[in-house]
């Protein structure tokens, strides 16, 4: 049976659900093979399609860039002959996966969002307007995977473990961090695994109260345009679009977000969108399923009001 | 200090883009500077200012910037346009056969030239607005076994002690990081505002010199780059139905509540 191996992703000490759905991707390819630097994380990998961890020893890896990660798991390749490395499409994991790519001498696909049992990948290209299959025809198969592509399976019982010792040289441990500052975090799902997302634009002039609100009646992450985030009215890890992070949830509400190309990067994979916008011509509304022309300040409160009241 | 920026031409994010034949239709499409590295430019730019007694990139700072581009060849425009904004000189690798390269290839012959050149920084953009892969400047770290400090929010640089440092800024937040020369540093679109070219800036530009490299001059061969090297193979691609406008509503006072009965009727909420 081909070995796949997948690189654990956590963050907070919390293993992320795109590590499930990397899982579930290599279950359908071979034996799955989790590859983790943090021992106290491998508890929680039962929850996954997992049959194997292995537990790289030896290395800090939170002390650098991605150069140990891809070095070790170079090494991994070779020693269990991998036939796919499946990766979560952050920056730090197509960082790897380039290092790996380069290292063991194979094609690499970033940002796919699903890959077969012959190794054929699914990417939706150009802002979503192109689907496109590709398969990496030398060596490996490094790809990234976007997180939100599918559903995780669960894990029947207990994967085996067993421990690896990397060697890592000193030129992968160039660079060399020296202090961190975490994301602040509120208590709202991550924005690449929420199935709901409402973001606010410049229309919010700095107020991102009715935003946040609806956003908590529906257990919602909160997103932002380029706009929001440069002016400092929400923090840039929470920015959508093309030098932001890519969602593709159930449900995307843009509000007072006119749309540009930067914006729709980020979004336009979305299951179903929702535009609010004071402006009738706002090129938002030409990618929205359901569109309401109107202030936010009016819209947004109403609609909270309306899904509570359901609850209720 | 001898700095070199990787810039890239790319189709015009605004237009409309095909593909063909396996890869983007680039010849239909306006072609621009990739505005990213734009930002590496001006990022280099000040690493300069701040460490000239002139206070002024350019000749006399005691430090020079060449930029470096892998493409055909009309993404000189785009290396002239970079040149303008204040770069010393280019070195613009030029080859048919370098036609369908992917990151791999081109990351192979960006390092070549860079090792060739004897640069104690290398600045990129984080993502060429076409692929969108965001892996060359860590694939050139690799190759170069250099150190990779990249998303940088915010890039220091002592030259004395041969030392940068940069606030590496990712989804889990930003990590302070350092390393000594030689480094390739990527910087995010929140570094800085890159300048305008002056008039003086493109009348320079004019004089400023382009070093043209074939693949040999680099010391490749043919098939370690273009479209048989690429290691990964389009099998189709097709177009998707364009996303079509739906419902608009005006909000006449009831906006906020139909729009709740819209997405319960269709069970999303
Ligand atoms: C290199 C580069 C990278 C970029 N990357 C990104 C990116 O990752 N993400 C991103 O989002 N952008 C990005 N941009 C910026 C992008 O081009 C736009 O400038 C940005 O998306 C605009 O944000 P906005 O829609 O919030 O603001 P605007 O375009 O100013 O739109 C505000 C909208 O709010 C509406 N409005 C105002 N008041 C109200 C109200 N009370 N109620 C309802 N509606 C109201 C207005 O009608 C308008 O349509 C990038 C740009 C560049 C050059
Ligand atoms: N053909 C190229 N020539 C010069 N620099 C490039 C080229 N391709 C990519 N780069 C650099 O690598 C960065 C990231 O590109 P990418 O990995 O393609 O998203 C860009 O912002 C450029 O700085």
């Amino acid at each position: 049976m081909s070995e796949v191996l997948i690189l654990v992703d956590a963050v907070d000490g919390k293993v992320s659900k795109s590590t499930g759905e990397l899982a579930t991707f290599a279950k359908v390819i071979g034996k799955v093979n989790a590859v983790v630097f943090d021992a106290a994380l491998v508890s929680q990998l039962s929850a996954y399609a997992i049959d194997n961890v292995i537990v790289c020893t030896g290395v800090d890896v939170s002390k650098f860039s991605p150069g140990p990660i891809a070095q070790s798991l170079a090494q991994l390749v070779s020693t269990k002959s991998a036939t796919a490395v499946l990766i979560t499409s952050s920056s730090k994991g197509k960082e790897v996966a380039g290092r790996l790519a380069v290292a063991t001498n194979s094609g690499i696909i970033t940002d796919a969002t699903s890959i077969d049992a012959d190794l054929v990948t699914t990417q939706a290209v150009f802002g979503g307007s192109t689907t496109v299959h590709a398969a990496v025809t030398h060596g490996t198969s490094i790809v990234t995977l976007r997180s939100n592509s599918i559903e995780p399976i669960a894990g029947s019982g207990s994967p085996t473990t067993e421990e690896f010792t990397p060697t890592i040289s000193e030129a992968a441990k160039l660079g060399v961090v020296t202090s961190t500052q975490p994301a602040v975090k509120g208590g709202r799902p991550e924005l690449t695994e929420a199935s709901i997302v409402i973001s606010g634009g410049r229309g919010t002039n700095g107020d991102f109260k009715p935003v946040e609100a609806l956003a908590d009646v529906l257990g919602a992450a909160v997103g932002a345009s380029r706009a929001a985030t440069d002016a400092g009215w929400y923090p840039h890890t929470h920015q959508v679009g093309q030098t932001g992070k890519t969602v593709s949830p159930q449900l995307y509400v843009a509000c007072g977000i006119s749309g540009a190309i930067q914006h729709r990067a980020g979004m336009q994979t979305s299951k179903m969108i929702v535009a609010i916008n004071k402006d009738s011509e706002a090129p938002i509304f030409d990618l929205a399923d359901y569109g309401v022309i109107g202030d936010l300040f009016n819209v947004l409160p109403q609609a909270t009001a309306a899904i509570s009241a359901k609850k209720a | 200090m001898k700095i070199a920026v990787c810039v890239k031409q790319v189709p015009d994010s605004w237009a409309e883009k095909k593909m063909s034949g396996g890869t983007l239709d680039r010849a239909g499409v306006d072609a621009v500077l990739n505005d990213l590295d734009e930002y590496a430019i001006e990022e280099a730019l000040r690493i300069v200012e701040a460490n000239s007694a002139t206070k002024e990139a350019g000749e006399g700072s005691g430090h020079t910037i060449t930029l470096i581009s892998m493409g055909p060849d009309r993404a000189s425009e785009a290396i002239r346009k970079g040149l303008s904004m204040g770069a010393d000189d280019a070195i613009h690798i030029c080859d048919d056969a370098f036609a369908g390269s992917d990151a791999l290839a081109t990351s192979l012959v960006l390092s070549k030239a860079i090792s060739d050149g004897g640069f104690d920084l290398v600045i990129c953009g984080t993502e060429s607005t076409d692929a969108r892969m965001s892996v060359v400047p860590a694939m050139l770290a690799e190759r170069l076994g250099w150190a990779q400090l990249t998303f940088a929010g915010s890039v220091a640089v002592d030259p004395a002690q041969s030392k940068v440092s940069i606030a590496r800024s990712t989804e889990f937040g930003i990590e302070n990081m350092e390393a000594t020369f030689p480094a390739v540093v990527s910087v995010i679109e929140k570094i800085n505002e890159p300048r305008y070219p002056s008039f003086k800036g493109i009348m320079a530009a004019k004089k400023k010199s382009i070093a043209v490299k074939s693949l040999a001059d680099i010391g490749l061969a043919a098939d370690q780059v273009g479209s048989k090297a690429a290691w990964s193979n389009v099998k189709d691609a097709v177009l998707r139905p364009a996303r079509s406008a739906g419902i608009k509503v005006e909000d006449g006072g009831d906006g906020g509540t139909k729009l709740v009965d819209f997405l319960a009727e269709k069970r999303v909420i």
